[in-house]
């Protein structure tokens, strides 16, 4: 059965850089998405509530102040503790290299960085939403 | 990637009457996706629907909506209500993509796990609201809610569903919103129970106040005049207001228990679901992309016209249903 993703894209934390989460929520609407766009200033808590209620099967995090060894991983955690460690979570923004790995192996499954092209973001979706509707 | 568990459905059906968030909010994807699972959903749900008070908040886009029920939200986790909230937003006609941009404004009833926020894509329907949240608000009212607030997408003049869906409608305003000749006008300005005019510390507030109750006063006396409340949503100031006048409503309605409405209201729905089986019986089959093809080439050709196709067609059809 075809299936649309729902991807909710907020930022958490104190950082209130929201022009790259607004080009990325509304390129995603351009592509066909639902997209929940959440805004800024949110809590790991707030999001995974809201990832929960509103059942997506993605969420993405726009990180650039730093906090994000912090905040990723609880995030994580979290959906894990609802049960709901299905949704992926993919990450943009100002990410060091170093970091990365440690993410990735923590369990977020994408990281796009600074020169990104919306186009390459959506096409890894699009992968995404293949593989899900056959499941 | 980690698939998704397997749960039987009979078991989430469950876990989300005892109260459990995850298995509610796929309850609803699924019912809002009208997957094959939906009917069954429905069906098993319908007894266990407790009457929630579902109250509709509608009006142009902008004005305040999602931050009044927010509010309003607020008021009702103190009296201990379990609360749901739908919130439509438009879906693209060109992409079929949407923002879902009402969360954004509900951070305080967010925080509180006994408010249940669910927002929804319009999907191409034109109405207000989406094809199923009705459906919707029955699976949160299966799941125990008491109070549901039903929020459309930004409303012109006519999008009226949420009328039909909700026991009291909200029709939030704005002082810009036009003179009293627009408060004239049919449609929106017809099914309101409350009027709000929000952002009312904007100049021209309690003009179109007075505007909207001299629209009414021309009218003959409604059983339920509909009291036109100031707000300000952001800073919560007249929201209490609003939420007594929805309860003065609820209670009226309670007095005024109109058999002969809620039995309209059923056969609508009725006729809803059955006007979509027809649909689907008529249009999903490979036959009928056939009979569309064919016939519309023949229109544009000029051998036939629409009208008589058409004609044609729903003899074919009736003569089908009979062989059956």
């Amino acid at each position: 059965m075809e299936r649309k993703l729902k991807i909710l894209i907020s930022k958490i934390g104190l950082d209130g850089h929201d022009r790259g989460a607004k080009v990325i929520a509304r390129s995603l609407r351009d592509a066909g998405f639902e997209v929940i766009y959440l805004g800024i200033h949110q809590t790991p808590e707030m999001v995974v509530n809201a990832a929960v209620q509103e059942d997506v099967d993605v969420i993405g995090l726009s990180h650039l102040s730093g906090a994000h060894m912090t905040l990723f991983p609880k995030t994580l955690e979290l959906l894990k503790q609802k049960g709901r460690e299905d949704i992926l979570v993919m990450g943009g923004g100002i990410i060091p290299e170093e970091d990365k790995a440690e993410l990735l192996k923590l369990g977020i499954v994408k990281l796009f960085g600074p020169g990104t092209l919306t186009q390459d973001i959506i096409s890894y979706l699009k992968q995404l939403e293949k593989e899900k509707s056959l499941t | 990637m980690i698939p998704i568990k397997t749960i039987p459905l009979e078991q989430i059906i469950q876990q989300a009457l005892d109260g459990k968030e995850s298995s509610l909010s796929r309850l609803i994807t699924l019912v809002e996706n009208e997957t094959p699972e939906a009917a069954h959903i429905l069906k098993t749900l319908y007894p266990h629907r407790k009457k929630a008070f579902r109250i509709g908040i509608t009006g142009p886009p902008g004005g305040g909506k999602s931050t009044l029920v927010d509010r309003l939200a607020l008021l009702a986790r103190q009296q201990n209500l379990k609360v749901g909230i739908v919130c439509v937003d438009p879906t693209s006609p060109f992409t079929g993509g949407a923002i879902l941009g009402d969360r954004i404004r509900m951070n305080k009833s967010a925080a509180d796990p006994n408010i249940f926020i669910r927002s929804m894509a319009a999907r191409g329907s034109l109405g207000g609201i989406a094809r199923t949240t009705e459906e919707v608000a029955e699976v949160l009212e299966a799941a125990g809610k008491d109070l549901i607030f039903i929020e459309t997408v930004g409303v012109g003049q006519s999008e009226l569903d949420i009328f039909h869906a909700v026991d009291t409608v909200v029709v939030v305003l704005v002082p810009e919103s036009g003179t009293g000749v627009q408060a004239m006008k049919a449609g929106l300005m017809e099914i309101a129970h409350l009027f709000v005019v929000n952002k009312a510390d904007r100049p021209g507030a309690s003009r179109i106040k007075q505007e909207i109750e001299d629209v009414l006063s021309l009218a003959p006396p409604l059983e339920w005049p509909p009291p036109v409340l100031l707000t300000q949503a952001y800073r919560g100031i007249g929201v209490k207001e609003v939420f007594d006048g929805c309860l003065n409503h609820k209670a009226f309605l309670e007095k005024n228990e109109r058999h002969d409405y809620r039995l309209k209201k059923i056969e609508k729905k009725l006729r809803d679901l059955m006007l979509e089986k027809i649909e689907k019986e008529v249009f999903q089959k490979d036959k009928a992309k056939e009979n569309l093809a064919c016939f519309a080439q023949k229109i544009m050709e000029g051998v036939l016209d629409p009208y008589t196709a058409a004609e044609k067609w729903s003899k074919q059809i009736k003569k089908q249903w009979k062989e059956n």
